[in-house]
């Protein structure tokens, strides 16, 4: 049933084909509900104002979300689950709860690194929450509400390993996702990149000895440490900040309030903090203090 | 030419030497194999739950309808598309207005000499995301561009390889130009172009495969979910490449019946490639 | 735009990566196709069996599935797990380039007329003599387009590397394209310019060679 309505909702949103094929690999297996269950809104619809985003949301019961699929703790989801997992998701679900949209009618999308912009730009998701650190380019052209969360850059190697500071990167080899700003940045640290399709392939590239360090966002890298805690060690304080925000389209800038407010709630009532122990919890990482959001533009 | 003239048929000590060879190529080639093996055993490549997945119904399933049709469905749509493409730019090729003929010669150029994957990876972000068609559609759409222009090079030189005399006798009882074509040329050309198209099949087939990069569905994708999920890299590998290698056989196959039935054996056509990239089974 | 502009050697870094591993894996390509072409019309018949199964293993297999196996199934094995990125990139390439390569020079062989060996045969030439001396020089003649094609594809086909840790230029117009989503049908016509330069020069290489290797018959 529920994904019959998936796909009746697809098309009826005119995301087309490419959508209504993905949701055929989600036949078979029941809906995995990890983390928490949120309370839904009911008739959230009244609590927003006319001809807002939010407003058209609510009423129609259902909203597309882009996240990470390969993202352990982040966002992920392997080839035969239904929904994916990880503290990303879990925000997606906190606000599509606020819309009084429970988590069936969710319709999640696989952003990479570099579709987030044009997928929120050209409306074919409605939010984009994916490890998607707030920059002012990114700004410039979508809307981003954050963070919620904080992380760096930082470096990711193996136990045995002699790097222990930024200078040691210089003529080694390090690896992240081809076309990142982590690659860029390690490359202007004299290091030569070695770009992957994906953060996973690059993690094998370090258990086995091919590359010397992977470099992304600590947050990231917490969570292949928690797969591997004898093999992988991260190193090197923060050398970026990286502040992950909710984007949204420039064409809806009232979303940015609601945002703001819902997960801020989320911060009191304790919602943001058990989606954190589910996710990247699990590492073992002590659950941090909720960070500032940003004040919304008026 | 037939290798045996390439040769004296064998005395009792060629072939003894033969023999020798055929056993240190044999020892060779066993001992690579055994290599292999006993890395995979070494490293514990046969443990049951690295192949697991591969006997789950729920992964087969996910392996044969996200994996193989849609690689399948991208691959047949694309040839569908590429041979109404070459059609168009292969008889704008031989039009003879040259504001047709450049414009086209042009086109078929571009698309031949730029890397799919650059093709694929720029149509995604163009014209795919957002509002636009997505990702499996700019998989299609680059294979399209890229199999049609190989294919209207195809059919320039398939037409032209029809003896002068068809198209000449054909003008003097009085046909017009698209008549020429249509009734007498093409129909001949055809026949002598499928070996070409069936090759250009499973370059379109294989090919699929760099959806990949754009998050498009097909084989090589969910292979990369499983070995993401499971670990198993060697053996999805081992899995991916068979099915697409079965697959690949399986069409080629059909596609020389089909050929046999409808054509019998005929010359096969060369066409000249030089000054261009790629025809025959080339990606 | 910024980039491209301020730093118009990223462009080119990116494309001598490209060249390196094209004429790399082309010399390799060419060793092991004439190779496996030479076992394949030999009267050795493992070998033969085993070129032919080679060949349509290969030719049947994604390039991209042979990158996934050279670069992330093969170190599961603790095998070229050291090998430089460069060397696993021209592996990969060789491994799929060469069956065509194969079948391009067999092609050649074949389309060099019977007369040809059975009258170097008659003059009591040998089979390597028969081959060098009369057969294979023709061949390669008859063997310029097709293997021009073969090479050009393969130019090309480095692209395919740009997920497997070499900044070749695919690799780098997807991080432009990344950092100027504004300025993307720029930075995709100066790559694909890049490429069909590439492949015009090569092109215009084969043409010159065919010209001058003409077999008169």
């Amino acid at each position: 049933m529920r994904i019959m309505r998936t796909r009746a909702a697809a098309a009826a949103a005119g995301v087309g084909l490419a959508l209504s094929l993905a949701a055929c690999g989600e036949a078979g297996t029941d809906t995995a509900t990890e983390g928490g269950d949120y309370e839904v809104a009911e008739n959230a619809a009244d609590n927003f104002d006319d001809g807002t985003k939010m407003k058209e949301l609510a009423e129609s019961g259902e909203v597309t979300i882009g996240v990470k699929y390969d993202q352990p703790g982040i966002g992920f989801k392997g080839a035969t689950d239904d929904i994916p997992v990880g503290f990303d998701p879990e925000i997606g679900k906190i606000l599509a709860a606020s819309l009084g949209i429970p988590v069936d009618d969710i319709t999640w999308k696989e952003t990479i690194s570099d579709n987030r912009e044009p997928f929120l730009q050209e409306g074919e998701v409605d939010l984009v929450i994916a490890s998607y650190s707030i920059t002012d380019e990114r700004r410039a052209i979508v809307g981003q509400a954050g963070p919620y969360y904080v992380t760096g850059q930082q470096l990711m190697v193996p136990a045995d390993s002699d790097i222990d500071s930024l200078d040691d990167v210089k003529g080694t080899e390090v690896c992240s996702v081809t076309g990142s700003t982590s690659l860029d940045n390690i490359e202007a640290e004299g290091a030569t990149p070695r770009g992957f399709d994906t953060y996973s392939e690059c993690v094998d590239q370090v258990l086995n000895g091919t590359v010397d360090a992977m470099t992304t966002d600590g947050a990231i890298l917490l969570g292949y440490v928690a797969e591997h805690p004898d093999d992988l060690k991260v190193v090197v304080d923060p050398f970026s900040e990286e502040r992950y925000g909710v984007g949204y389209s420039k064409d809806s800038p009232e979303m940015c309030q609601w945002i703001s407010d819902t997960i801020n709630e989320a911060y009191d009532n304790g919602d943001w903090e058990s989606a954190f122990k589910a996710t990247l919890g699990e590492s073992g990482v002590d659950t941090p203090e909720p960070p500032e959001f940003d004040a919304c533009e008026a | 030419m037939s290798s045996s003239v390439l040769f004296d048929t064998p005395g009792p000590r060629t072939r003894a030497r033969h023999r020798l060879y055929g056993v240190i190529g044999a020892v060779v080639l066993l001992a690579l194999l055994g290599l292999i093996v006993w890395r995979m055993w070494e490293t514990g490549q046969f443990a049951y739950e690295l192949w697991e997945p591969f006997v789950t119904p729920a992964y087969i399933q996910v392996l044969l309808v996200d994996g193989l049709l849609k690689t399948l469905q991208m691959a047949f749509l694309s040839i569908i598309f590429a041979v109404v493409f070459g059609l168009v730019f292969g008889a704008g090729k031989l039009s003879d207005h040259s504001f047709v003929r450049w414009p086209c010669w042009l086109v078929v150029e571009f698309f031949r000499a730029v890397p799919l994957l650059l093709l694929i990876i720029f149509i995604f972000y163009a014209f795919g995301v957002g509002d636009g068609f997505g990702a499996y559609w700019s998989v299609v759409f680059g294979l399209t561009l890229y199999n049609g222009s190989v294919l209207a090079e195809v059919f320039r030189a398939g037409i032209q390889a029809v003896p002068h005399g068809q198209g000449e006798a054909a003008y003097a009882i009085g046909m017009r130009k698209t008549q020429v074509m249509t009734i007498v040329l093409l129909p001949q050309g055809v026949k002598i172009m499928l070996p070409a198209i069936i090759s250009q099949c499973v370059v379109a087939l294989k090919d699929t495969s760099l959806g990949y990069y754009i998050t498009a569905p097909g084989l090589t994708f969910v292979g990369k979910q499983i070995y993401t999920e499971f670990g198993n890299q060697l053996q999805t590998v081992l899995v991916v490449a068979s099915l697409y290698i079965a697959s690949n056989l399986v069409l080629t196959w059909v596609a020389t019946w089909v050929q046999h039935r409808l054509v019998g054996e005929k010359k096969q056509l060369e066409v000249s490639v030089v000054g261009a990239p790629s025809t025959g089974g080339e990606a | 735009m910024d980039d491209i502009a301020n730093d118009p050697g990223l462009v080119l870094n990116a494309f001598w990566v490209t060249i390196q591993l094209a004429v790399l894996s082309g010399l390799a390509s060419l060793v092991l196709g004439t190779l496996l072409a030479a076992m394949r019309v030999g009267p050795v018949a493992v070998l033969a069996r085993f070129g032919t199964v080679y060949v349509s293993i290969v030719r049947n297999t994604p390039l991209l599935v042979i990158f996934v196996l050279v670069f992330i199934a093969a170190p599961t094995l603790d095998l070229l797990v050291k090998t430089p990125f460069l060397v696993k990139g021209v592996i990969a390439l060789t491994i799929y380039t060469s069956a065509f390569v194969c079948e391009a020079i067999r092609a050649g062989i074949n389309s060099v007329s019977l007369g040809q060996a059975e009258a170097a045969r008659a003059i009591g030439l040998t089979f390597g003599a028969t081959m060098t001396q009369v057969v294979l020089p023709q061949a390669f003649r008859a063997t310029v387009p097709p293997l021009a094609s073969v090479l050009i594809a393969l130019a090309k086909n480095t692209s395919v590397a740009a997920a497997f840790g070499l900044a070749e230029a695919t690799a780098r117009m997807r991080g432009l394209t990344n950092n100027n989503a504004d300025d993307r049908w720029l930075i995709f016509i100066t790559f694909a310019i890049g490429y069909i330069i590439i492949v015009e020069i090569m092109s215009a290489g084969a043409i010159s060679l065919e010209r001058r290797w003409r077999v008169t018959r």
